[in-house]
């Protein structure tokens, strides 16, 4: 010390303020992957994979695999623009927001939005999308589904696609028990479309060989299910963005909550053309239907808003006061990201599906920590078992390696009922070409052992949630819990095929019958012809088997990223918890 | 007499700083606060704590505290009860140990009038100066117009003609019974190219009397010193020891004990030093003699006023490097240096440069309008001064500092000027060299700091998800517009768009992304472009403070929707900081021209009159005289004169 009198402490600083601590989990948050160390894992170790990431045929799968990820991207973007840019500049015009900004208005900032089938309507003569915008999303803190028109499209119109949509978004919120959000514009019915149903020219309705089965009478469903949303506890919140017309007025009609905007909403049974031809009484938009009119005289607006970001923000109020709370179980195991790179999920499925898929190597890339614990490994092999956690949610998955056996079948029904047992939520990872067929099998009780499966499948009443990987043909899409078995959730990677069976096998198939006819009638065989015939059916059927015919048919809920699956299944996982966990306490007859 | 209670009259920075010293020397403390302090950082520190019923100067209340738990000895701080002879007196009939000089010493000092008289004596030389009000050709302009019982700044007026004369006398006076309640003013020569320099002494009423060098306070806005040094670069050897020796005449004269300042006028051109006052207590600006002498001067004052000898004389005084001491003050260099007040949203010294903080409040304090805005003395030392000034700027500008507007861009940009680097420092100086006011981003350096706001918030929102917590930020899995938030710095509007990629990185519409490292509760690090930045952010309802490079940056967040009717109140005017309405001047309906005067407001002891900006009809009065106001209340609204019938 320089100072003879340094005695005293004025040398010490202030109390030193460290630095900030910064959270590195917290900071995890902003990538895929995360995890709560404190939170206890399953104890399964780590899945091995069997992929090799050097080898010619996985760099051949995942370059066809980013080529379909490209295609998907750019239908995407298209899907995007909805009625395209004329009509969205004069959506502007009108000072109007475009439906995907409504969405990404009502949505709690930084927060994931799952929409549901985009690609609705691909390869049709519709807009791709569907002309209209469904999906789940957080509004206030609350898992909702959103059903928004497209004005753009047809003015919002109710088109087949805009009517599969709006049952799909209704289905969710039921089956789910999660509130339901629209975003009402729409002109009302396609007039255009024929008093009773369909035109036949139209091939894009949901016709089967120009058969004529939709017809206006059923179309109410709509109102039914919503109605039925309101008295199973369900909130219905509708914001009417323009013109709801005729059908389109009962959607504001049916929900509990009505939000209306100021010079904007337009809501009556019938326009003042056909008030005028109807009655012949003169009335304008704004006395028949305006927004101050409903919410001042009618009584059918309950929010009276300025603008339209005014109205996001009143239905983001409503659904903040909504109380929600969700019964099933919160994530309670470790989140903790595979240790298996998801990133390898482009190279494991062989683009034309000739080559089987090891569905362990899916399984490692999607759950937690890649832990699996597999039941019964050694008995009935092509039909993998076994429990997981995905982003903390317990989980029993089934996944395909190829053919159902008679042992896999009732391998499967087994796991089904044990998850039954301990209300857990059921994956079904699909990649099978089918039933085994043939004498052994039959003999071996195949239909029976199938049946059992079905049954459990049918039964069970855990949360089922399906991804179609690779292919589905034949009966093994039911198995497996397909669309049409009520599960809750169902994606496909853009490698997935689904059909009654592959190309191949039916026109295969057809070629023996029609050689078998033509022996029968003692005709000599055109083996040319049958050869252009076999490979005309084998095209045919690949196209329409494959992945974006099935979304675009709205048959399932959209085709996914392989890369996203766990988010998707975590995402699915947490919506599935609005309602309560239960396995089911009975079954019918099991065939045994 | 030795005690081993100390009851510290004061509050702040200072209170701590006396604490600090008497804890170190094994003596228990006593704060006294009232209730605005009631979560003050100096009550924590104390022992014990006595609060207050009418304020801090309240000699009755101090003395029966100091007698309720016991004290020896009152340390009066600066301001407040330190220069009271009355109470010196009082605390010394009470039996209790005075720190600080004799109250006689106070007395003689207190009257500028007389302390005059007396350096003269003692051969000091003084300023032209008068008594008498009518004698201002006497005294020649321009002149100073100061407070009889003043001190501070405070009823002090610059007149540079005699057409001036009078309003500055009336004001001064106003201000001086005011604030001392006592409108004595005299009359004093201003020297324009000054320096302010003061001696510090040290007496131990043993007969030993020191003087520890100079101190030069040149820089001061609204008469207020904002930062002081030690050496001056103006003093060499030779002045240092005329003024030194000047300085312990008088004290030998007043027989001075405990430690004082004798201040002085030095002409910076011909390097003439003319008598100030005596200020006889320990300054604010103490802590620089401290580090260039390394005597700590509570220390001292502690030990004399238990009798003990100071036991070394003037030639063992020793000066060593340079000392440089800012003033940070919560108050807008870009509004004319007036008060600020609010919540101290963000407060974090840096640790590195080290200098030493003396500051009295903490992250989150309340700065309301109470007391003198100071929030923190911050004093570096270094072998040299450019160092000193150096390491001072680098530690300021390394604060991470927010919620109350500040003169730390201010004073670092002070720092830096090659004015002062080059001790060019006259009391003028601020005026004369102009540093910038405020700290001015590009725009570059601002979009990159809203980009590193606009993460931190997104990680926020994430941290704070009830559900899907896990999931990445953002995620898609088809086309919804970008993220969006709006910032607000300054009178510029940053509109942040991102979307998230698949690899956890963010993406703005020029192309730029992002990649957050780590975001904590308090702060980010971000690579955002290739540039890594690591910043503290405090947010405090929609303010985001984000210390960048260069300092600190405070955002506004508009909220994403507007609730109908929330629109500014046209012809509206608001108070522009904190205070009491004491004067109206215009009624609901009145006609005004421009310049009229609508209102007084009395923020700070000082008045700011507001005036009509131009002609109308008054259409809304809000305040009543007496009324407290905070900053942003409206106050009235007037319809202007081209739209009203």
């Amino acid at each position: 010390m320089l100072h003879p009198f340094a005695v005293g402490n004025i040398d010490c600083f202030e109390l030193p303020y460290l630095l900030p601590v910064v959270n590195r989990a917290s900071a995890d948050r902003n990538v895929t992957t995360s995890g709560n160390a404190m939170q206890p894992a399953l104890l399964a170790p780590p899945l091995r994979s069997s992929l090799d990431a050097r080898s010619p045929e996985f760099a051949e799968n995942r370059d066809a695999m980013l080529k379909k990820l490209e295609e998907i991207g750019a239908l995407l973007d298209e899907a995007e623009l909805g009625g395209g840019a004329y009509h969205h500049e004069r959506l502007a015009k009108r000072g109007k927001l475009p439906v995907r900004e409504r969405i990404a208005l009502a949505l709690d900032p930084d927060s994931p939005f799952l929409e549901i089938s985009p690609l609705a309507a691909y390869n049709s003569s519709y807009t791709i999308g569907g002309g209209a915008v469904i999906g789940i999303g957080i509004i206030a803190g609350v898992e909702c589904v959103i059903f928004a028109n497209d004005p753009t499209v047809l003015g919002g119109a109710l088109t087949p696609y805009v009517g599969k949509k709006w049952m799909r978004a209704l289905e969710i919120a039921r089956d789910n028990r999660i509130p339901y959000v629209s975003f009402v514009e729409s002109a009302g019915a396609d007039l255009r479309r024929s008093g009773g149903g369909g035109s036949k020219k139209d091939g894009d309705e949901p016709t089967a060989g120009g058969a004529r089965i939709d017809h206006f009478a059923e179309t109410g469903r709509f109102f039914y299910e919503m109605i039925e949303l309101s008295k199973l506890e369900i909130p219905t919140v509708c914001v009417a963005f323009g013109s709801s017309t005729a059908g389109g007025a009962y959607q504001p009609g049916m929900s509990d909550y009505n939000v209306v905007i100021k010079q904007q909403s337009k809501i009556f049974l019938a326009g003042p053309p056909l008030v005028k031809m109807a009655t012949g009484e003169d009335s304008d938009d704004e006395t028949l239907g305006g927004a101050q009119m409903h919410a001042e005289v009618s009584g059918l607006g309950e929010y009276l808003a300025e603008d339209e970001a005014d109205s996001l923000r009143l239905c983001r109020e409503i659904v903040s006061h909504l109380n929600w709370r969700k019964p099933g179980p919160e994530a309670s195991l470790r989140a903790d990201p595979p240790v298996l790179d998801p990133e390898e999920l482009l190279g494991i499925i062989d683009p034309e599906l000739r080559r089987p898929a090891e569905i362990r190597d899916v399984i490692g890339r999607v759950v937690d920590g890649s832990r699996f614990e597999e039941f019964k490994p050694r008995y009935g092999p092509t039909m993998v078992c076994g429990f997981a956690s995905i982003h903390g949610y317990p989980v029993g998955i089934l996944g395909n390696n190829g053919v159902i056996y008679p042992d896999s079948a009732e391998k499967a029904a087994h796991f089904i009922q044990l998850c039954n047992q301990i209300d857990t939520p059921l994956l079904f990872l699909q990649n099978l070409t089918g039933f085994i067929v043939g004498k052994d099998f039959e003999q071996a009780g195949m239909i029976k052992k199938g049946s059992q499966l079905i049954n459990a499948v049918t039964n069970s009443e855990v949360p089922h949630l399906t991804v179609i990987v690779g292919a589905s043909y034949g009966a093994g899409t039911y198995a497996m819990s397909g669309r049409a078995f009520n599960n809750r959730f169902t994606f496909i990677w853009p490698s997935a095929k689904i059909a009654v069976m592959g190309g191949k096998q039916i026109a295969g198939v057809m070629s023996i019958v029609r050689r078998g006819q033509a022996a029968r009638k003692g005709e000599p065989f055109d083996e040319e012809a049958d050869a252009r015939i076999r490979a005309a059916v084998e095209e045919a059927q690949e196209r329409g088997s494959v992945a974006l015919e099935a979304s675009g048919a709205i048959s399932d809920d959209g085709i996914i990223d392989p890369r996203d699956t766990r988010t998707v299944l975590g995402m699915c996982l947490s919506v599935v918890r609005n309602k309560p966990v239960e396995g089911t306490d009975g079954y019918g007859v099991f065939r045994l | 007499m030795s005690f081993d209670t100390l009851l510290v009259a004061n509050r702040g920075e200072i209170a701590r700083r006396i604490i600090r010293s008497a804890h170190a020397m094994g003596i228990r403390c006593v704060a006294v606060y009232v209730d605005a302090d009631v979560d003050a950082p100096f009550v924590r520190d104390a022992d014990e704590a006595v609060r207050l019923d009418s304020g801090y100067l309240d000699g009755d209340a101090v003395l029966e505290a100091a007698r309720a738990t016991g004290a020896g000895a009152i340390h009066p701080g600066y301001g407040f009860l330190s220069e009271n002879a009355g109470f010196a007196r009082a605390v010394t009939a009470a039996g209790i140990a005075w720190v600080g000089p004799s109250p006689e010493a106070i007395e003689q000092m207190g009257d500028k009038i007389a302390a005059k008289a007396l350096a003269e004596k003692a051969q000091v030389p003084t300023l032209p100066g008068s008594e008498d009000p009518g004698a201002a050709d006497a005294v020649g302009y321009p002149l100073l117009v100061k407070a009889a019982a003043g001190g501070g700044g405070k009823g002090m007026r610059i007149v540079s003609e005699p057409g001036q004369l009078e309003e500055s006398l009336a004001a001064a006076r106003r201000e001086a019974l005011g604030g001392f309640g006592d409108d004595r003013v005299f009359l004093e020569r201003y020297v324009s190219r000054a320096r302010h320099i003061e001696i510090q002494i040290l007496g131990d009423g043993h007969g030993e009397v020191v003087h520890l060098g100079e101190r030069e306070c040149s820089i001061q806005r609204r008469h207020q010193k904002i930062l002081e040094e030690s050496p001056s670069p103006r003093v060499d050897a030779a002045l240092r020891d005329a003024m030194g020796e000047a300085a312990l005449r008088l004290a030998r004269e007043l027989g001075y004990q405990s430690a004082g300042t004798v201040e002085f006028l030095l002409d910076d051109d011909s390097g003439e030093f003319f008598f100030l006052e005596v200020n006889t207590r320990l300054q604010v600006e103490h802590p620089v003699t401290e580090m260039v002498t390394g005597i700590d001067l509570v220390r001292e004052q502690l030990r004399i006023a238990a009798g003990e000898p100071l036991g070394y004389g003037q030639s063992d005084i020793r000066f060593e490097g340079s000392a440089i001491e800012a003033r940070l003050y919560a108050e807008d260099p870009s509004n004319d240096f007036l008060p600020a007040i609010g919540t101290l949203v963000a407060f974090a010294p840096a640790i590195d440069p080290p200098v030493r903080w003396d500051s009295g409040v903490v992250e989150g304090s309340v700065i309301g309008t109470d007391f003198d805005p100071m929030l923190a003395k911050v004093i570096a030392h270094a072998p040299t001064r450019s160092e000193a000034a150096g390491r001072l700027a680098l530690a300021l500008s390394r604060t991470h500092l927010g919620g109350v507007v500040t003169n730390r861009d201010f004073l670092v940009h002070t720092l830096r000027t090659p004015e002062f680097l080059a001790g060019d420092t006259t009391t003028d100086f601020i005026e004369r060299v102009g540093p910038a006011r405020r700290l001015e981003p590009g725009d570059a350096e601002r979009t990159l700091l809203a980009r590193v706001a606009a993460l931190f918030v997104q990680a926020c929102n994430r941290r704070e998800a009830r559900v899907w917590a896990d999931m990445p930020s953002g995620w898609r899995n088809a086309r919804l517009p970008d993220q969006k938030l709006v910032l607000e710095e300054g009178d510029s509007t940053e509109t942040v768009q991102y979307h998230s990629l698949r690899d956890g990185r963010f993406r703005f519409p020029d192309g730029t992304t992002a990649r957050v490292h780590e975001a904590g509760a308090d702060a980010i690090d971000v690579e955002i472009g290739g540039r890594r930045v690591r910043a503290r952010v405090r947010r405090a309802g929609d303010q985001l403070v984000v210390h960048g490079p260069h300092g600190d940056l405070t955002f506004t967040e508009l909220p994403r929707f507007v609730l109908p009717g929330s629109e500014e109140t046209e012809g509206g005017f608001v108070a522009k900081m904190p205070g009491k309405i004491i004067q109206l001047g215009v009624a609901f309906g009145d006609r005004v021209a421009a310049g009229d005067l609508f209102l007084v407001l009395e923020a700070m002891k000082m008045e700011h009159p507001m005036r009509a900006t131009e002609a109308g009809v008054v259409r809304e009065v809000r305040v009543a005289e007496g009324d407290q106001v905070e900053a942003g209340t409206l106050l009235l609204v007037v319809e202007p004169e081209a739209s009203s019938d």
